[in-house]
């Protein structure tokens, strides 16, 4: 495959042709890398919906050196030999995403502290990173009832950002439709055609690729914070996935089972229900050790292990 | 040997002369002290039945607020006992029912929750964290006990009785004032 160099925020990388800036600037890693709240690597078509990972396009190409007149979501852009790529130096990007966060906050209930995603939201991390402190929105949020998909799903529609990614592991992950998105617009909310039970062996999965807290396990419901939980790397022989999870333990409790995420917050390996929902006994699985976490999360807070140093992220891939 | 300092004093043995040696002035000079401070203003006063005045911020006793319709704000969010440096406050969450909407204000509440008041440094980091207005520090004072296990306070200690409510508004304003 053709190699393709190009220059992101200074950093010259070199990719295989036909990558997004956006994987380009995961391969150079840091903070650098601009945040994604839709796109997801393992789902196919996911992307250019929530519009947080716009970059400035300083130069198109070595070829057609003119900058690209808008700014352009780097999750669905491909990289041209030359390209001159600016995120987190350019003013202008920095601004509209502070505008982006705005928007996708309008409707955000800001309910963090009921929500058990809080700790780990990708909605979260963003708005501390790059939102305002105060809302400038002075009319009523839409709302919605909260939901029961099955027995083991709670959907909070008002949390939802329409990324669709659910839709899309619904659709590819499991087989046959029965969860997506009904009407349009500011209207549009995902639905599994009259609250149906999703009925399937990887429906779980919607609630990891979930960036907020719209989709929540009800097994974990309430039942604590993630920053008073132990997670641990554990498996087991599954006959239907990989059985590679992270278990987020209180004493000898698994409180919450989760697929395994890499450091772009995807999950490496989807697992199926039996895994997630049905083994909560500490002799279903093998524990590993514990799950690497960002010592800077507040799930790393008040646990006593020994720091870990920050090792540098590989420059090349 | 000659000092590095200036602070050195050679001490003298001098022998005392008669005067000090019958101790009498020094001991009347003593008591002219000790009688002086029976006209002085007291430095101590008979608690419980008077009470010093506290500062307007003072951090004592915590208290877990209801909102102005009696529902109980804590919706055991554990952004204090993470803030806590103490790890005094520990709890656990559970789900409102439909017809204990008046009871709790969000659709999670603490079901348990403790603070320790032996850990407890009276820091106040823990209303600092608090996104609801839950949690304040008053100007009451965590009374003494015989046993150990009475010094962690339970809900029924901690949350504002409705007919007795405590007034928070003196710190409530010097934290926001602070943020």
């Amino acid at each position: 495959m053709n190699k393709v160099k190009l220059t992101i925020d200074n950093i010259e990388v070199e990719v295989d042709e036909g990558t997004t800036i956006l994987n380009a600037a995961r391969q150079i890693g840091g903070n650098i890398v601009p945040p994604a709240m839709c796109y997801y690597s393992s789902l196919k078509g996911s992307g250019g919906k929530c519009r947080t990972c716009l970059v400035k396009v300083a130069a198109g190409s070595s070829k057609d050196p003119r900058p690209m007149p808008k700014l352009v979501a780097s999750c669905s852009t491909p990289v041209q030999e030359g390209m001159i790529v600016e995120n987190t130096v350019n003013p202008e990007v920095l601004d509209t995403r502070k505008s982006i966060v705005e928007f996708l906050l309008i409707n955000h209930p800001l309910d963090c502290p009921v929500c058990d995603q809080a700790g780990e939201c990708d909605l979260q991390n963003l708005s501390y990173e790059h939102g305002l402190e105060q809302t400038r929105f002075e009319f009523e949020k839409r709302t919605f009832d909260v939901i029961d998909i099955g027995d083991k799903i709670k959907l909070h529609m008002n949390r939802c950002i329409m990324c669709y990614r659910c839709v899309y592991t619904a659709n590819q992950i499991t087989d046959g439709r029965v969860h997506g998105v009904m009407n349009r617009g500011d209207h549009s909310e995902i639905s599994t055609y009259i609250e149906q039970a999703i009925d399937n062996d990887f429906s779980g999965n919607v609630i990891d690729v979930c960036p907020v807290g719209a989709l929540t396990d009800r097994t974990f419901r309430f039942k604590s914070r993630v920053w008073f939980t132990n997670p641990q790397n554990a498996h087991r022989d599954c006959p239907t996935c990989c059985g590679k999870v992270v278990l987020w333990l209180s004493g000898d409790d698994i409180l919450r089972v989760n697929a395994r995420k890499n450091h772009d917050n995807e999950v490496e390996e989807f697992i199926c229900n039996t895994c997630r929902f049905d083994k909560k006994s500490l002799s279903d699985w093998e524990i590993e050790g514990p799950t690497d976490i960002d010592r800077h999360s507040v799930i790393s807070q008040n646990h006593y292990e020994l720091p870990v140093i920050d090792q540098p992220k590989k420059l090349t891939p | 040997m000659q000092s590095l300092t200036n602070r050195s004093r050679v001490v003298s043995k001098k022998t005392m002369n008669f005067w000090e040696r019958i101790y009498l002035p020094a001991i009347f000079g003593g008591m002219w002290i000790t009688i002086k401070h029976f006209f002085k203003k007291k430095a101590t006063l008979r608690y419980p039945e008077e009470t010093r005045e506290f500062s307007k911020v003072y951090r004592g006793l915590h208290v877990l607020k209801r909102d102005e319709n009696g529902a109980e704000r804590c919706t055991a969010c554990g952004l204090c006992a993470v803030a806590c440096p103490a790890e005094a406050i520990t709890m656990v969450a559970a789900e409102r029912k439909k017809d204990e909407k008046g009871l709790y204000r969000e659709e999670k509440y603490a079901a348990i929750y403790e603070i320790n008041m032996l850990r407890c440094i009276f820091c106040g980091l823990c209303e600092e964290a608090c996104p609801k207005e839950a949690i304040f520090l008053t100007d009451r004072i965590t009374p003494s006990n015989f046993e150990r296990e009475n010094f962690i306070y339970g809900k029924d200690k901690l949350v504002e009785k409705i007919d007795q409510r405590i007034d928070v508004s003196g710190r409530q304003k010097h934290i926001t004032e602070k943020k």
